[in-house]
């Protein structure tokens, strides 16, 4: 009987991609690797790094192992490590993912004082009054009137908006940009069905809410995400 | 079994204590038994606007730490047949005499033995709020149409709504000046009540009558000729149930013949 094999080379046109089988255990995995690796040994120290791509299938890898495998790889050849792919993750980060990419709804007034953040997406069915604020990760999208201070993007995602069906904020922050709102703005009659978005001068500007499907078609989330 | 019912508003000086006292007395007049509560430890003048200042022996804390009975404490107001009552704060310590459970027991003490009790908090957020918003089952927001004052009555309405013992908060704008609400310079009640989208319960105008009467000890809601009299009464009975709609602003310089279509009910 053949011995199945566990690590299988293929070159493709961005460079090698290794697959390595996912039912044996991570030490006969290292040990192939290695013997393969030194095998075909065709001294070619003048040609430049070979990208590889390292596909690992259904195992799940710790930080310390996946360090492991690299130096294995980069020990041997011109070889550079590009990405290791796997095609499952933990419940934690898969946590983390849905909570960043998630729309979270909250029915209420964020009134004066108080602080309402999420990590994804707020959809807010209210208000938020003068002196209470609203944080997301994500945007920030207020059916009602906006009074208070809204800061989008608080991780440093500069990308995110922010909306509201009446924009009469006293304070807007997208990641780590302020912008105060004059007075002369804030007098102004119609300041309804608007955005706020960060554009190139990383200066938060106004603008029709229409205008955001030019300038975020991102955030067309209907066809399976990004 | 009663009902206690807190009046708060967050900013001192827009009319806790006067509400306070002209709820309490028009229930009253309503033939309701009311127990008044002044939870303002340090600070307390609901005794003084009531005129029952001189008849106090002992005061809340006293209760509180069993130094005398609930109704040795109790002030017998005596325009009313029995029907009115005052604890009063007491005026030597600070709000941090009392804890918050206590005020609650004592509280549902007192509602076994009378119809409302209204219970008058301090301004601010503090030790003296708690205690007062412990033992309430309703609670009735009093703000101004300032700015200041409706952004302070927000900030309680946010702590009030996390109270799950109590129900949603009502609204009572006081001390309406109708002029300056007519030319913009004031808000005006659609503005507020939108702002802080929560129920309105009365409109009380802004009226030299209840300073006068505040001073003379004599509630204004006892002065039936008054317009913020009528407007207190009013709430008492909207609180009783009743649906009343609420007053007009217009000031009294309509034109006869308009008075003689109000009268015949013509609009």
């Amino acid at each position: 009987m053949k011995k199945r094999q566990n690590v299988t080379i293929k070159g493709t046109k961005g460079g090698l991609v290794l697959h390595l089988d996912d039912n044996c255990s991570f030490q006969e995995l290292k040990l192939e690797l290695d013997e393969k690796l030194s095998a075909n040994t065709r001294t070619q120290d003048d040609r430049q790094l070979i990208p590889v791509t390292v596909n690992i299938g259904n195992r799940y890898l710790i930080e310390e192992q996946l360090e492991e495998l690299k130096q294995l790889i980069r020990q041997k050849k011109n070889f550079a490590v590009d990405e290791i792919e796997s095609n499952v993750m933990t419940k934690d980060e898969a946590k983390r993912l849905r909570e960043e990419t998630e729309v979270v709804t909250v029915a209420s007034i964020v009134r004066s004082g108080q602080v309402l953040k999420v990590t994804g997406d707020l959809l807010l069915i209210g208000d938020v009054n003068p002196g209470g604020s609203v944080i997301a990760g994500g945007n920030i999208f207020v059916m009602g009137t906006l009074r208070g201070v809204a800061h989008a993007g608080c991780n440093g995602n500069e990308q995110a908006v922010i909306a509201a069906s009446s924009m009469r904020p006293s304070q807007l922050r997208i990641s780590d940009c302020i912008n105060r709102i004059s007075e002369a703005w804030q007098s102004e009659d119609n300041h309804d069905m608007e955005c706020a978005y960060m554009n190139e001068n990383r200066q938060i500007v106004f603008d029709r809410l229409q205008a955001l499907m030019k300038i975020r078609p991102n955030l067309t989330r209907l066809e399976g995400g990004h | 079994m009663g009902e206690a019912i807190v009046i708060t508003s967050g900013k001192g000086g827009v009319g806790k204590t006067t509400t306070s006292a002209n709820i309490g007395t028009a229930l009253a007049l309503q033939g309701k038994k009311v127990c008044l509560v002044d939870t303002d430890i340090g600070l307390r003048n609901l005794d003084v606007v009531m005129g029952l200042e001189n008849r106090i022996i002992y005061d809340l804390v006293d209760v509180v730490e069993g130094r005398c009975k609930i109704h040795q404490a109790l002030v017998k107001d005596k325009r009313f047949d029995g029907l009115l009552y005052l604890l009063p704060a007491a005026q030597t310590v600070d709000k941090s005499a009392v804890k918050p459970e206590q005020m609650r027991d004592l509280i549902t003490e007192l509602k076994q033995d009378y119809d409302y009790i209204i219970i008058d908090c301090p301004a601010g957020i503090e030790q003296g709020y708690k205690n007062a918003v412990a033992g309430a089952d309703k609670a009735i927001v009093v703000t101004t149409p300032e700015v200041s004052a409706v952004r302070d009555a927000d900030r309680i309405i946010g702590l009030l709504e996390k109270e799950k013992h109590m129900e949603s908060p009502k609204l009572i704008v006081n001390r309406i000046r109708n002029h300056m609400m007519k030319s913009g310079d004031m808000l005006d009640i659609d503005e507020i009540t939108q702002h802080l989208s929560i129920e309105l319960i009365g409109i009380v105008a802004d009226d030299e009558e209840v300073i006068r009467a505040s001073n003379h000890g004599e509630p204004i809601a006892l002065n039936p000729n008054s317009k913020a009299s009528i407007a207190y009464r009013n709430i008492a009975r909207r609180i009783l149930g009743e649906s009343i709609p609420l007053q007009p602003l217009e000031e009294d310089n309509k034109n006869v013949f308009t008075k003689i279509k109000k009268f015949f009910g013509v609009r």
